[in-house]
């Protein structure tokens, strides 16, 4: 293989990283999109204090002289989605449950109040600048000719594909095969019906959000362990990125936002091949609104009719 | 009292208790290289315990302070003013004292008082653009502060390069933040709602990015300094005129040197503008486009059976809206003489939504009003500073809660069918 | 012979797989009421959607006074002289009776931004115009005394005459009109009745109307369609109708 389709093919696996937590953040946007209508501008946030509690687990278990790799990932990972299902449940709670029914403009400014809240609750109570963890997972494979170009694959990139295929999985099975999914379907399809037979749907959205939340604090872990860094900003960036994820799937979608985010991480591995990685956050809310504009209802969205 | 009230403030209590001991009652601290996890200090732990109650003691007693805030009469405006018919006699000496105290006041008062009204018009003028977006044709737009941007960087680079004068460049800026915004409305208007919020917050971004990395053009994050102030009448207020034979304010009147009169002839400036602002849009309100607005946020599709555009229609408002903000921009580079990518982040578009929901949607007065209370109590509660944008944010969602039509809500202009 | 205003041939309409109208057939004279009837969930109003340009329709062709209209969109129809009401009654609820008249005649009285700036006296005239045109027809309408109330707030009944003078204020040549006497009592139902052939006699237009109510379709309409299951059944005078078989047995169903 030629040096450029080496260094294509490595711009390809660090998208398709990037990618997948992007899938896991969209998951939460599209989840609640689908139900409720309504675009939880918190949700990045939530991502951010998922980073936020994983770090702090980590430091705090180091700290306590445990060594064993893996269970502190897993205690790690087990209490960073609790704590940001939590946030996910209370900020539905508080936010948005007690708008439910009013003109739509009304919940979208709560939200973005809440995003900013939460934004300023973190920096407040942990400082606004960058808190940096050392490299827990280290090592990779690396192939190709040496004398070219080395493509490198590391173990933290392998684990991110791996938990982000196992979380998907687990998601689509409860979704598909389990009760609480089934009325999950039920009320994306109609909410007032649902309701009507017999459903709680307010716990069905309160769900909704707590697997959201889970589902970021797991991709706030992978990220934070990836680039070895965090700051109470992330939130805001990886939030809309998540979002022109789940819109480009088709929000609503869940495998839409699987597929959205792993085309937006590989579009701007790609963008960044080429071009000063700055431009890459053009390229994708350009990207954005060429699909708003093409295709609104995303590439596996259904596309609505309208009711007059 | 029953037992599920009990139940509910334990509950809440306990979540509060996860919720504030992660973030608030352990901290992240880099130890030389490694990174430390530190428990909190006695006081916010009390902090946090004292926070804890309250959410307990809410709960409990949430059907007390329900009724307890119901019984809090609202202050009605209409009838602490004198009736209507009284009013519209009024009006005229109203806004004629108003405006004779606005032009008097700043000369007995200090400096750094005027300063801070100059900055209080801007957003003042920042938040009536807006209004025209969400109050009246309800598109929510979150990168407004991207056509205040693009006002801002006109005035600084046509001065910089072309050296043009204030006046000239304030339309400039108005309709090149006109074009941006029709160039963006124009694809995007056709979308719903919330899709619109989203994009606006992109573009907003990508002028930001574009800003900060096209260092030729922009000077990247160290901005453009040296930025000219206005003139009156080509009088410059510095202390000796920049070019060879131009006269200075002071010379030309004889008068000693002062640096207040720069302060006050901006502040100046600035009313003069908002007054322009607040013309143009009250006769917009009261225009057929402007009953256009409010008929296609109340119900689109009936607009659309009437024969309305509703695209053109949405695009008259948002770039309308947009060259308000150029109009701020411009001046507001003028006044700072130097500007850069950092003061159009994100957060200054959330503010001026914040003015905009704090007032009321729609409302002029509310805007006028909390545009106030949002420049002012910051700098009068300095000490709070850092819990500014902590407390802006809990203010949307609460205002969201409680009173979403804002502390003055809007009053419609009614049109009134004289009967022969 | 009168001309036709109103030409539709083979007007078919899928949602996916899902054929709502298949092959419908309409003709408006000038001048004329023609119904469109036909059992719940026949197609009615989603043909009146497509007419009205709110959906493009999969098949068929759309002519107004010979142009064919089919994929303009819904403002251009209206423009051209073909408005509608609509099954749920849409008004402005917060905006004042005249208010809502005037919105209707945006495009009469939207000339120019400046104008309107700086009160013209051309625009003065325009809005004094647009005024005097909005109270004659609430007149008509009988609603000339709430022209200062908010919309909202009137009966259900004057907020089904305010929609059809809404309708007017636009100088249609064919005004259709989606269930106009839904929700109305006997009383009501007559002067609706009246008002439509008012309309038809004395503005010379013409109406297409979609009705459940039987005594007023067949007391005033030039002509009835009947569509059962998205597909023409029947078309003819009141009388025809009536004995139609066909009809009958779509109504009633099959014994």
């Amino acid at each position: 293989m030629s040096e450029f389709s080496l260094y294509l093919l490595q711009q390809l696996i660090n998208g398709l990283t990037i990618g997948s937590t992007y899938a896991l953040i969209a998951i939460g946007y599209t989840m609640v999109y689908g139900i409720i209508g309504m675009i939880n501008f918190a949700h990045g946030e939530i991502y951010m204090i998922g980073s936020y509690v994983t770090f702090i687990v980590i430091a705090g278990l180091l700290g306590m002289g445990m060594v064993s790799l893996p269970i502190i990932l897993i205690i790690a990972l087990v209490v960073a989605m609790f704590i940001a299902s939590t946030y996910g449940w209370t900020v539905e709670r508080v936010a948005y449950r007690p708008l439910r029914g009013s003109n739509r403009l009304i919940p979208l400014i709560s939200a973005i109040g809440m995003s900013i809240f939460l934004q300023n609750f973190v920096v407040l109570s942990q400082g606004s600048r960058d808190v940096a963890l050392p490299p827990q997972v280290t090592g990779g494979w690396s192939f190709g000719d040496p004398s070219l170009y080395e493509v490198s694959l590391s173990y933290m990139q392998v684990m991110i594909f791996v938990i982000t295929i196992i979380s998907m999985t687990l998601l689509t099975l409860f979704i598909s095969r389990s009760r609480m999914g089934r009325a999950c379907r039920a009320c994306s399809e109609d909410i007032g019906m649902t309701n009507l037979l017999g459903v709680d749907t307010n716990k069905i959205i309160a769900l909704t959000f707590i697997v959201g939340a889970a589902l970021a604090a797991i991709a706030g872990l992978l990220l934070g362990l990836y680039y070895g860094v965090v700051n109470p900003f992330v939130g805001f960036i990886a939030g809309l990125k998540a979002f022109t994820a789940a819109v480009l799937g088709g929000i609503g979608s869940i495998p839409g936002a699987m597929l959205g985010g792993l085309i937006l991480g590989v579009t701007e591995a790609m963008t960044s091949a080429f071009f000063p990685s700055e431009y890459k956050d053009v390229v994708s809310f350009g990207l954005l609104v060429l699909i708003l504009l093409f295709r609104p209802s995303g590439l596996l969205g259904k596309p609505e009719v309208e009711k007059v | 009292m029953n037992s599920s009230k009990l139940y509910n403030a334990f509950f809440a209590a306990g979540i509060s208790l996860i919720l504030a001991c992660l973030m608030i009652g352990v901290k992240l601290d880099t130890d030389s290289t490694v990174l430390t996890v530190k428990g909190a200090t006695t006081e916010q732990w009390m902090w946090i315990l004292t926070g804890i109650s309250v959410v307990f003691l809410s709960q409990l007693f949430s059907t007390q302070i329900d009724a307890l805030f119901g019984a809090i009469p609202k202050p009605n405006i209409q009838k602490i003013l004198p009736e209507e018919r009284k009013m519209a006699a009024l009006k005229p000496w109203l806004i004629a004292a108003v405006i004779v105290v606005m032009l008097i006041w700043p000369f007995m008062v200090s400096r750094g008082t005027v300063d801070l009204a100059t900055l209080t018009l801007i957003y003042i003028m920042l938040g009536l653009g807006l209004n025209i977006v969400v109050g009246l044709a309800g598109l929510l737009d979150l990168g407004f502060v991207a056509f205040y941007a693009v006002g801002a960087y006109t005035y600084a680079l046509l001065s910089q390069y072309f050296g043009m004068s204030f006046w000239a460049c304030l339309p400039i800026s108005a309709a090149l933040a006109a074009s941006f915004g029709f160039l963006l409305g124009f694809p995007v208007l056709r979308l719903r709602g919330d899709y619109l919020a989203i994009v606006t917050l992109g573009f907003g971004e990508i002028i930001r990015i574009l800003l900060n990395n096209w260092t030729s053009l922009t000077g990247g994050p160290n901005g453009i300094s040296g930025i000219a102030k206005p003139t009156l009448f080509g009088l410059e207020f510095n202390r000796k005129a920049k070019e060879e034979g131009a006269s200075t304010f002071h010379e030309y009147f004889g008068m000693d040197y002062s640096s207040s009169y720069k302060v006050i002839f901006l502040y100046l400036v600035a009313v003069l503008l908002v007054i322009c602002v607040i013309y143009l849009i009250n006769r917009l309100m009261r225009m057929p486009i402007g009953r256009a607005w409010e008929a296609l946020r109340e119900d689109e599709i009936a607009c659309r059976s009437l024969g309305l555009n509703r695209t053109i229609i949405k695009l008259s408002a948002f770039t309308i809206g947009a060259s308000t903000a150029g109009f701020a921009g411009c001046f507001f580079a003028a006044r700072q003489g130097f500007i850069s990518p950092e003061s159009f982040v994100f957060i200054e578009s959330a503010i001026i939504l914040a003015i905009v929901v704090l007032g009321g949607m729609g409302s002029q007065m509310g805007i006028i009003f909390a545009a106030i209370i949002m420049t002012i109590l910051p700098e009068l509660a300095r000490e709070f500073s850092e819990y500014r944008m902590l407390l802006f944010g809990l203010l949307m969602v609460v205002m969201m809660r409680w009173r979403p039509q804002g502390l003055i809500p809007m009053k419609r202009p009614n049109l009134e069918l004289k009967q022969q | 012979m009168s001309q036709l205003l109103l030409d539709v041939n083979g007007l078919t309409m899928r949602f996916g797989g899902l054929v709502a109208v298949n092959g419908v057939n309409l003709k408006v004279k000038n001048r004329q009421i023609v119904s469109v009837i036909g059992p719940n969930g026949a197609g009615k109003t989603t043909v009146f959607n497509c007419l009205s340009g709110f959906y493009i329709p999969t098949e068929g062709s759309v002519m107004l006074k010979s142009e064919q209209i089919a994929g303009l969109k819904d403002y251009q129809i209206s423009r051209k002289g073909l408005v509608r009401t609509f099954q749920h009654v849409r008004l402005f609820q917060k905006m004042t009776v005249i208010e809502n008249m005037l919105v209707a005649q945006h495009r009469h009285l939207n000339t120019n931004l400046f104008s309107g700036l700086l009160k013209t006296p051309n625009y003065r005239r325009l809005e004094k115009d647009a005024m005097e045109h909005a109270a004659h027809w609430l007149k008509e309408v009988g609603l000339l005394e709430y022209a200062n109330r908010e919309a909202g707030n009137l009966a259900y009944g004057q907020q089904r005459r305010l929609e059809i003078a809404r309708c007017m204020v636009t100088q249609p040549e064919l005004l259709m009109l989606d269930e106009p006497a839904a929700g109305l009592n006997p009383n009501e139902t007559k002067e609706l009745d009246e008002l439509i052939i008012k309309l038809r006699d004395e503005h010379e237009i013409s109406i297409l109307l979609i009705e459940h109510d039987m005594s007023l379709v067949m007391g005033i309409s030039d002509h009835i369609y009947v569509i059962a299951q998205g597909t023409p059944l029947a078309n003819g005078t009141a009388e025809q109708i009536k004995g139609n078989p066909d009809v009958i047995k779509a109504y009633l169903g099959e014994e």
